[in-house]
């Protein structure tokens, strides 16, 4: 199992992303007196009410008005504060998208958005609740970075980056539970414009990597899908595969794609989110720019809106939990 | 207070900035005359009459008046007067609208509304720190129009931000006509009362007493954030251009500029 770098044995342990920021959120909120926290009626579900409670001179609810949420915490940061806005995706970068081109990011300030419940994971609430083109517009623009970390522990380890970081800031966290893929044994140390191997099939013995059938570039909860239909893939099909955890989504790591497209014969972005702007735009990008010929597949939400439904249920039908991507990586290569 | 300046002295500097103003409009051959005009008067009430102190913030939401800011900020030294002759232009200092790089401009606004949510963020900033400047922010009375606005208004009476003065310049007039026609934003007075401001009526916008006494009554209020609603003239100063709204968005031709520079130096 060497080379697979990930265990996956068995039942994996889950964990909601949006619980892991909140709990660090508290963490460095005690370290970190300049870390405020501005809210839209909506703390209790993106896990900022611990902080609030914790700190409440620290926290304001500025009501279901998020427009103002984004222009007051440019005028905290303006003040040398780290003001975290925090509400549903769709809401964070969506609704006030001006506000964050015009008065966040053209003056470069370091507000950190945290947008919680992205993708059609986040289920019952259906297509206004999730944000599938949240990524595509935070990319866009000027010196914004945008993060979403795979697991728990990569979430953790991104908080830490995010506060010691200076600028705008897009943290995409979601509603349900997705496995914990990094440990003790496989630690996570995130930095910003990194790329993180977690799967190769086709590392060889040798000094020099091998030549794989497939290299996935996955990001959020599409990593422990396609881990799972990697190892799949390997052991059932005889495949090689190699997985990239891309939780840099701006900065990304151009080398990263470069290296891993350059031994594969087909290449996969794999994300929930809209296909057009999202991982695989960003990888299509590098390609394109760099003259590689590979074919890029991508997994995503074909240009459509979501729906209503069970996570496990919406996940199932559009083909993103490991049984569907391991469908669709058999059919690729 | 900074060092008293009598109505005559403030007249006489309102009008040389004004010239100042309309020049480097009138040099890009592009800006907002009209705007740049209607809120001078308040703006020297701040910088010149003691109005603001050093430490305050001073920030134009409507950042299409910019040219009036940065005619005060080269008087104050912020930057060499000559920046003035190449506003808007490629590779210029003075951008078209206000934009943090320029040495004493705190928030970049132009996108209308924006600029009082960002100032009301730093007054809430001032208050967790518990330091004592104010926070000004200048707004059209077409930019009211937008909903971020009231979301702004509304929240910092709920956190009693009394700290935070908006100066809202009623010209009466926006791009496309009469704000009455275009889309009414009256009773404004009733509007900002209704959201918890207080509201500090200025019959004459130009008026430097009456500025100066609505400024004070202002700082002191220890509860509500506080609007000072300014009737004022768009243009003002330059005759032809007064009420005009054709003046809103256009420079003054180098004739135009000859006939308004006298006027303004006769008054």
């Amino acid at each position: 199992m060497a080379n697979y770098h990930i265990k996956l044995e068995g039942e994996l342990e889950k964990q909601a992303t949006r619980k892991s920021f909140g709990e660090a959120l508290v963490k460095l909120g005690a370290k970190r007196e300049g870390i405020v926290v501005l809210d839209a009626d909506l703390s209790c579900s993106v896990q900022t009410a611990k902080f609030a409670a914790e700190f409440p001179e620290r926290h304001f609810n500025m009501g279901i008005a998020e427009q103002n949420m984004l222009g007051a915490a440019a005028g905290f940061a303006t003040r040398g504060k780290i003001p975290f806005a925090c509400t549903f995706s769709v809401f964070a970068t969506g609704r006030p998208w001006e506000i964050i081109r015009n008065s966040i990011c053209y003056p470069n300030l370091n507000v950190k958005i945290l947008g919680s419940h992205a993708g059609v994971l986040t289920g019952e609430d259906g297509a206004s609740h999730q944000a599938l083109e949240d990524i595509a517009i935070m990319r866009a623009l000027p010196n914004m970075k945008v993060v979403q970390p795979a697991d728990h522990v990569e979430a953790l380890s991104v908080m830490e980056k995010i506060v010691d970081d200076y600028g705008p800031t897009y943290l995409r966290v979601l509603r349900q539970g997705t496995p914990l893929l990094y440990s003790d044994e496989r630690p996570c140390n995130f930095e910003f414009g990194k790329a993180d191997v977690l799967f190769d099939s086709g590392k060889g013995s040798g000094s020099k990597p091998g030549k794989v059938d497939l290299c996935v570039f996955a990001t959020g909860a599409l990593v422990g899908s396609s881990l799972e239909a990697a190892l799949k893939l390997t052991e059932e099909d005889g495949k090689k595969v190699l997985v990239y955890n891309m939780s840099s989504l701006k900065p990304i790591d151009e080398d990263a794609i470069l290296e891993g497209a350059g031994r594969a014969k087909v290449c996969v972005a794999a994300e929930d989110h809209n296909t057009i702007g999202g991982l695989g735009s960003a990888v299509a990008d590098v390609l394109a720019g760099e003259g590689v010929g590979v074919r890029l597949v991508k997994i995503g939400v074909k240009d459509a809106f979501g729906e209503s439904g069970k996570p496990a249920d919406l996940y199932k039908k559009y083909g993103f939990d490991a049984e569907g991507v391991y469908k669709s990586l058999r059919s690729t290569g | 207070m900074a060092k008293e300046l009598s109505i005559k002295d403030l007249e006489k500097k309102a009008s040389e900035l004004r010239i100042a103003a309309l020049k480097a409009i009138s040099k890009a051959g592009s800006g907002h005359t009209g705007s740049s005009m209607s809120l001078m008067d308040a703006l020297v009430t701040l910088y010149y009459a003691g109005g603001a102190e050093e430490e305050d913030y001073v920030i134009l939401s409507k950042g299409h008046g910019a040219p009036a800011q940065y005619a005060i900020l080269a008087d104050k030294g912020f930057f060499d007067k000559s920046e003035l002759d190449h506003l808007r232009q490629a590779g210029a200092l003075l951008q078209g609208h206000p934009v943090v790089k320029i040495p004493g401009i705190a928030v970049s606004t132009g996108s209308l509304g924006q600029g009082f949510s960002v100032a009301h963020g730093i007054a809430l900033s001032l208050k967790l720190d518990k330091e004592n400047q104010k926070v000004f922010v200048v707004l059209g009375d077409g930019e009211l129009q937008e909903g971020i606005v009231w979301e702004t208004a509304m929240s910092a009476a709920h956190y009693m931000s009394n700290n935070l003065i908006a100066i809202v310049d009623n010209n009466g007039l926006q791009i496309d006509g009469s704000c009455k026609k275009v889309m009414n934003v009256q009773p404004i007075r009733d509007k900002f009362v209704a959201f918890g401001w207080r509201v500090i009526e200025v019959v004459d916008g130009h008026d430097f007493e009456e500025l100066i006494d609505a400024v004070r009554r202002a700082r002191a209020e220890e509860r509500k954030p506080v609007c000072i609603w300014c009737h004022t003239v768009k243009g003002k100063g330059v005759p032809f251009a007064e009420n005009k709204v054709e003046y809103h968005g256009v420079a003054l031709s180098e004739e135009e500029m000859k006939v308004a520079e006298a006027e303004l130096k006769c008054n």
